[in-house]
């Protein structure tokens, strides 16, 4: 599986996703430029994180004009697998493809910090994509860092009700560990389909024992399993 | 060219730590009795046809999930 990591000015966590995604995979993942309208035949996407164009208004707000995220709207129509982290996350859901927002962290403060993500499931009355059952996927922690100053997930407690009752939760915060004051320690989500995941911390930064942690593999190999081929 | 100007806020109900941290200093300079302070964006513009700025906020210069915002044209 060939991986693509959009690129936008402002982008800084891209090398590294580009190399989570060449672990992950064990195929060489690629660099798409933001201005870039066409994939280029890759299997699954990484919008990165960073500050793409500056965050000028509000994260992601700019970025998700760009001609590479038309692109990506197409590709996650058509069911093609995307991940979206930390600033990718916020462009992910001012695009409309994840529900919600992110807004300003409840302390006010950037926060860097590793902690543990819980997995949720996905749909209890489906088996999950690799054959394990629900009960050996729910509940299973990941160790990932967080690094953000917006990234407390918002969505009105009607959309919060649907997104649990669907199963589109994908990681909350460990009980206790809610760094941001995000609603009902979500971390992460998912879109209806499945195919498209946004979260806060970064996987990607969680792919070597030298940093700590190899749990953000798992995060990577969950997306591109969700994807159907595009 | 028609100036406007569109105001944008956080919704009724969102945690706003801006203004609660602006509301927090206060006393400290000696104003007391202020409350309910809420921060948000003011932009500035001129457009050619005031018409369309109702979409531009919903597309654009607004989430409005997150944000309500009110035009005022000068």
């Amino acid at each position: 599986m060939i991986w693509g990591v959009l690129q936008f000015p402002g982008s800084c966590d891209e090398r590294d996703a580009l190399h989570a995604c060449t672990v992950a995979s064990g195929e060489p993942a690629r660099l798409i430029w933001h201005e870039e309208r066409d994939l280029g035949g890759v299997d699954a996407v990484v919008v990165p994180g960073g500050f793409s164009y500056g965050d000028y208004l509000r994260a992601g707000a700019i970025a998700r004009f760009s001609p590479a995220m038309e692109a990506v709207a197409e590709f996650a129509a058509a069911g093609g697998p995307v991940l979206g982290i930390c600033n990718g996350f916020q462009v992910l859901c001012e695009a409309g493809l994840l529900p919600g927002a992110l807004l300003l962290n409840e302390s006010m403060r950037f926060l860097c910090r590793q902690l543990d993500l819980v997995v949720a499931p996905r749909d209890a009355s489906t088996p999950p994509e690799g054959g394990q059952s629900n009960e050996r996927r729910e509940g299973v922690r990941l160790s990932i860092p967080a690094k953000h100053g917006e990234g407390r997930y918002y969505a009105p407690d009607e959309a919060l009700d649907e997104l649990e009752a669907n199963g589109q939760v994908a990681y909350r915060y460990a009980p206790g560990q809610n760094p941001n004051g995000s609603a009902r320690d979500i971390a992460g989500v998912r879109n209806e389909a499945g195919n498209v995941l946004g979260l806060m911390p970064h996987p990607e930064h969680a792919v070597d024992p030298l940093t700590g942690s190899t749990d953000g593999l798992r995060v990577f190999e969950a997306v591109a399993a969700a994807g159907a081929p595009a | 060219m028609a100036k406007a100007r569109v105001l944008i806020r956080p919704k009724e109900g969102i945690l706003d730590p801006q203004g609660k941290a602006v509301e927090r200093a206060l006393p400290a300079l000696g104003f007391e009795g202020v409350e309910h302070v809420r921060v948000g964006r003011m932009v500035e513009l001129e457009a050619e046809d005031p018409a369309q700025l109702g979409e531009l906020c919903e597309k654009l210069l607004a989430n409005p999930l997150i944000e309500d915002y009110e035009i005022q044209t000068l």
